[in-house]
């Protein structure tokens, strides 16, 4: 006997969202092969196969059937690439890689558990064993022939230096940086795309643009003859990479619409004073990962109250 | 037409629009099904306390005799639909899964009472002026005494929300024809051919709940509906709102907010802020027991879905099995998987095709091999979909995986008891959980507090 609902939207499933950022990426990486040369497809065709070969160990290791092909691992994969200098070395990516599957998700006990992003824990942790490889010097080599990465990245260049990057190129993307963070337009058609489908919460991009627009805005008016402005905050770094592919991870974002709105916020918060005030360039990665700690909690906080009110006869 | 849009958009926030499904019967008028050889009637035929049987074995009966009765407030009595003999009573199984007792009644052929119903239904000579002078309390006890129970599908005994309370005023009364379930289409004729049977049963029940304003509330894909129930009410106080399209309009927490902007508290009534809903079906079976006298045996069946042979509306008496409808629409398809009792939102799997049509089907759906197969369920990745349709803004995920886990202090602070199971979470979940069956499995195991 089966039980109603008898009709499903099957439209809509898992590997289709996971399909989604998938094709939304593809701006991304187009616009990085662009700036990068050939090797970003080496770089992302290596971190997929090192999540997938994680991903298979690990939930095998668990004596479980690996689910490869709901693509989740395949999306970390190309994200963690994405978040690379392009001198990222083949060890460095496929630590990478295992930590992402392995701390950053099956620990807690696979898909739809994890408490924080995968890339981003990922990430974390090669940054942390491999300073070197991943700081803001590893962005720079000098006498490349490709002209964008023999200069520093544009947030480096403000820290260090207090030269403002010309907007435009920040926009189209032909800067130093990290593969898929460079171009602000790629980011945006992405990101529009992602939102249109309902796969990416529109609330956390609008919490976390806001709180930057909010942010930067002041920091502008206090400093009037900066020449970072807001926009330089805006399409510099990673702030719309993260916002769009890394932040709206649904598994590690709050479900209420307004849990949403607040954790877009937080992170937005973050990053600003992150990069105003730390040592570090940019900081998307740890907001993110701070907020992702926060979204249970922001889950609990923000139970809608239902259509007609709450359940009579609680007893709080 | 240009009354179609004077109200602008009368609508809820969140709910779906699963594909509707309603082309295959919409058409096709109601036919009188020939008459069986035999029908099995159950003594509960609606929410409250069942009936005890009111004849005895091999007792002779007229069509409208009284069957089954119970002194319980909350209950409504049995009719014969046929002339014909009665039988010893037996235990049978409502399309819900309910065991119930029955009457098996033997028929005598040849006394037409389908079509004796249904030729008065469709009648022009409805009154539409006089009706307001009637003692409320008269017409209360021809309802109840019609055995009328809600016919949308719930099958609330309807002469228990015509009783006035001094404290909880009747203000308006809704008349609900939006058949939101996708495939029904049994409310859909039943306006267009019989529109007024209905406003007379809607003047009838106003008059008995104390009601002052009106409303036929038909959602905008049931045009012809509108235009005909607008053209039967010209005369009355009576109106008709059109409203948006949407799963799930016709669920009373979902209608009452759209057309009156105002909400049901949650484990309260309609009458808690002055209103009373009754279906287009039971506002014409109101009629028909107040002024015709003629209690509630028989009813508009929609036979539909791609797994029929030929999609119909029948009007069949009360007690005839399933397999007769699903013989007199040409058989089941080869690929026909699953029959659903209702529509395929919120209708049960009957356990055989036996099972009988109570007052409250509105219909049988049947899906194909390729509708019925489920989606495998994998985790849930907290995407919030299920969040984003709830139409009563509960985290049904939460709810779902905390009865799962009987984590009854987290299903409560997310409202599980809230939950009025319409199943837009479940259409929706991208990981094919079974959202609401969780829920309804938590709802009757969660410890009372």
């Amino acid at each position: 006997v089966a039980h109603a609902p008898h009709y499903f939207d099957r439209s809509l499933t898992t590997r289709r969202m996971m399909l989604d950022v998938l094709i939304a990426l593809l701006p991304v990486i187009g616009m990085s092969l662009w700036v990068f040369g050939p090797r970003v497809l080496f770089q992302i065709a290596l971190s997929v196969a090192g999540c997938l070969a994680a991903e298979a160990l690990f939930t095998s290791l668990r004596k479980r059937r690996p689910a490869l092909n709901d693509l989740s691992a395949a999306v970390t994969g190309v994200i963690l690439a994405l978040s690379f200098p392009s001198s990222v070395p083949v060890h460095v990516n496929l630590i990478a890689c295992f930590a992402a599957i392995g701390l950053g998700k099956i620990v807690f006990g696979g898909l739809g558990q994890n408490i924080f992003n995968p890339a981003m824990v990922g990430r974390a942790f090669v940054m942390i064993a491999f300073p070197a490889a991943l700081g803001a010097s590893a962005y720079i080599q000098q006498g490349s022939e490709i002209a964008a990465i023999s200069q520093a990245t544009p947030l480096s260049a403000a820290k260090q230096m207090g030269n403002a990057a010309a907007l435009w190129p920040l926009f189209i993307g032909n800067v130093n940086g990290s593969l898929g963070e460079t171009s602000a337009l790629a980011c945006l058609l992405g990101g529009l795309y992602l939102c249109l489908r309902r796969t990416a919460s529109f609330e956390i991009p609008v919490g976390i643009l806001g709180a930057v627009i909010v942010l930067g805005g002041i920091q502008n008016l206090v400093h009037p003859d900066t020449s970072f402005t807001l926009l330089h905050h805006l399409f510099a770094g990673s702030l719309l990479f993260g916002t769009f592919f890394i932040a709206t991870d649904p598994v590690t974002s709050p479900l209420t619409p307004l849990g949403k709105i607040l954790f877009g916020a937080g992170i937005g918060i973050l990053v600003m004073v992150i990069r105003v005030f730390s040592g570090y360039p940019e900081g998307v990665m740890f907001a993110v990962l701070l907020m992702n700690a926060a979204a249970p909690l922001l889950n609990r906080w923000t139970i809608p109250k239902p259509v007609g009110g709450p359940v009579p006869g609680k007893q709080q | 037409m240009t009354a179609m849009t004077e109200n602008g958009k009368k609508t809820f926030p969140r709910g779906i629009h699963p594909p509707e499904g309603k082309e295959a019967s919409r058409n096709a008028p109601v036919e009188v099904l020939p008459e069986p050889d035999s029908l099995v009637i159950p003594l509960v035929q609606h929410i409250g306390a069942p009936c005890e049987p009111a004849v005895s074995p091999r007792q002779k009966v007229s069509a409208g005799d009284l069957l089954g009765r119970s002194e319980k407030f909350v209950s409504a009595p049995v009719h014969a639909p046929l002339p014909g003999t009665a039988g010893l009573p037996i235990s049978t199984t409502l399309p819900n899964g309910r065991h119930v007792a029955a009457i098996p009644l033997k028929v005598e052929k040849g006394s037409k009472r389908g079509e004796e119903i249904w030729n008065t239904l469709v009648s022009s000579d409805w009154p539409v002026s006089g009706l307001e002078e009637r003692d409320p309390e008269s017409i209360r006890k021809d309802v109840l005494d019609g055995g009328l129970v809600g016919q949308g599908g719930a099958s609330f005994p309807t002469h228990v929300k015509f009783v006035r309370n001094e404290k909880k005023p009747v203000r308006v009364l809704l008349v609900n024809g939006c058949e939101c379930e996708p495939c029904l289409t049994a409310d859909d004729r039943l306006m267009r051919e019989t529109p007024g049977a209905i406003v007379s049963g809607a003047l009838l029940a106003a008059r008995a709940s104390g009601a002052q304003e009106i409303k036929i509330v038909v959602e905008r894909n049931k045009p012809e509906a509108i235009e005909k129930l607008r053209h039967a009410c010209r005369e009355t106080p009576v109106t008709v709102v059109p409203v948006e399209t949407k799963y799930p309009m016709g669920g009373e927490r979902q209608l009452i907010p759209a057309v009156l902007g105002q909400s049901v508290p949650t484990g309260g009534l309609p009458l808690d802020i002055g209103v009373v809903v009754v279906n287009v079906a039971s506002a014409a079976s109101v009629a028909l027991a107040v002024l015709k006298k003629t209690p509630l045996t028989h009813r508009v069946v929609s036979v539909s879905g791609r797994g029929i042979r030929e999609s119909k509306n029948l009007f069949v008496p009360v007690g005839i099995p399933l397999s007769t409808l699903v013989e007199f629409c040409g058989g089941l398809t080869e690929n026909a998987a699953r029959v659903i009792a209702g529509g395929p939102m919120m209708g049960f799997t009957p356990g055989s095709l036996e099972c009988p049509v109570t007052k409250g089907t509105s219909g049988f759906v049947v899906l194909t091999r390729d509708e019925a197969s489920a989606i495998d369920e994998s985790a849930c990745v907290r995407c919030g979909r299920c969040v984003d349709v709830c139409p009563l803004h509960l985290v049904p995920t939460k709810i779902a995986i905390a009865a799962r886990f009987q984590n009854w202090e987290v299903a409560r602070a997310h409202h599980l008891a809230a939950c009025c199971e319409c199943g837009c979470c479940a259409y929706t979940c991208p990981a094919g959980i079974p959202l609401v069956q969780l829920i309804r499995t938590g709802k009757a195991r969660m410890p009372r507090e």
